[in-house]
């Protein structure tokens, strides 16, 4: 476990007076304040170094025992022990009262140095903010669906809304960390991560493909069956279709978050594929052909 | 919309150890409706989670309701902008890949 310097983490020298300790305080909260620093989990974690540092360093009993054990902590703990043996062996039988309550979320280095105890100073914070990454494929975000999820060893069951985008971010309330001395739970964070599907390319809502089609399709039009997200649709092909030719299917695209039944468009462009290994008879029939055009 | 539904204002300052008037001056700020329900003030709990903001902000950081007023509207703005970082990046790699 690491020693933790409160001063350095509040920028303070050790001869700071309360004052000096609660404006640096201030400061920095404001700086790194969790509802300012939404999906920041470096200014989340800070945020609690900083009220921790707060905490122990705006009570001068608490101050005190930081100041006096220092970075020799784990000879203060031996101390400390020594002296709880002691006053065990005589038969007192009290606890540290100047500690802190049992649930606060202390650094290792402090829960070390002080043990546990029932706080003097209730001060009342917010739990830690978690963020996780969730991927999922475009198929999988094109439907709504369960999805349980493991977080800090504790199973989590949410409903993720089909539609939902590469990068965006959810906000599951209550699901982090256990607020401190009453204090509300922090939230976790969930950001989706949907790579680019080799068929479908996605842009907002609709979605664009490339079909081929075959030279005889194309020239003399025809119907095609097409595997979509929505299952098979057919399409009809005109008559002498160019190559890239690009086609709207109204509905046929991706779905709106949170607008059930609404969806974006598919977008099609078609790509025209010559026949290759031509016979004899196919050589003879496509250099008439030419000589037609000519 | 039956009346249990909603949260009265009372039940919040308990809660939060807050002054009615602080949460009526954010009402009066447009920062947090609070509606009368039977002669009872209270808010919708869809606005819960943002009545508990602006509590924290008031609370840790010290912040009168304009100094909420102001921070409030820079965080809309800020998320305005994520959000439009967050389409455009998707865009972009509509044409890298």
């Amino acid at each position: 476990m690491a020693f933790i310097d409160y001063y350095q983490i509040l920028g303070v020298p050790k001869t700071a007076s309360e004052d000096d300790i609660k404006k640096a305080y201030r400061k920095l909260a404001r700086k790194l304040h969790p509802d300012l620093n939404p999906n920041d989990k470096e200014a989340n974690k800070k945020f609690q170094q900083i009220n921790e540092a707060n905490d122990v360093l705006s009570d001068p009993e608490k101050r005190k025992k930081y100041d006096t054990y220092g970075e020799n902590w784990e000879h203060g703990e031996e101390y400390e022990k020594a002296r709880q043996a002691q006053e065990r062996s005589r038969g007192a039988g009290q606890s540290f009262s100047g500690g802190f309550g049992g649930d606060a979320d202390y650094s290792d280095f402090f829960g070390s140095m002080f043990g546990g105890g029932s706080g003097r100073q209730q001060v009342r914070f917010r739990g830690q903010d978690y963020t996780s990454e969730l991927h999922m494929s475009l198929s999988e975000a094109f439907v709504t669906h369960p999805k349980t999820l493991t977080i800090h060893g504790k199973n989590v069951r949410i409903t993720i809304p089909a539609g939902v985008e590469n990068g965006q971010t959810i906000k599951l309330k209550g699901y982090g960390g256990k607020g401190v001395n009453g204090g509300p739970d922090g939230d976790l964070y969930i950001s989706f991560v949907i790579p680019q599907d080799p068929v479908f390319k996605r842009s907002g809502n609709d979605l664009y493909t490339q079909v081929n089609l075959n030279l005889y399709t194309a020239l003399l039009g025809g119907e095609i069956t097409l595997d979509t997200l929505h299952g098979k649709i057919k399409l009809k092909i005109q008559p002498e279709t160019q190559n890239g030719t690009k086609t709207r299917v109204k509905g046929k695209g991706f779905p709106v978050y949170k607008k059930e039944g609404v969806f974006g468009d598919l977008y099609i462009t078609y790509q025209i594929q010559l026949p290759t290994q031509l016979t004899d008879k196919e050589k003879e029939l496509f250099t008439e052909l030419s000589r037609l055009s000519h | 919309m039956e009346t249990r539904e909603y949260i009265p204002v009372t039940l919040i300052c308990e809660q939060y150890e807050v002054e009615i008037s602080f949460l009526q001056t954010l009402n009066d700020y447009g920062l947090l409706e609070i509606i009368q329900v039977n002669e009872n003030a209270c808010i919708h709990p869809e606005n819960l989670e943002r009545a508990e903001k602006l509590i924290r902000l008031h609370d840790s950081l010290e912040l009168n309701p304009e100094g909420i007023d102001v921070v409030s509207h820079l965080l809309d703005r800020i998320e305005d902008m994520q959000n439009e970082i967050l389409q455009l990046k998707n865009r972009l790699r509509f044409y890298e890949d």
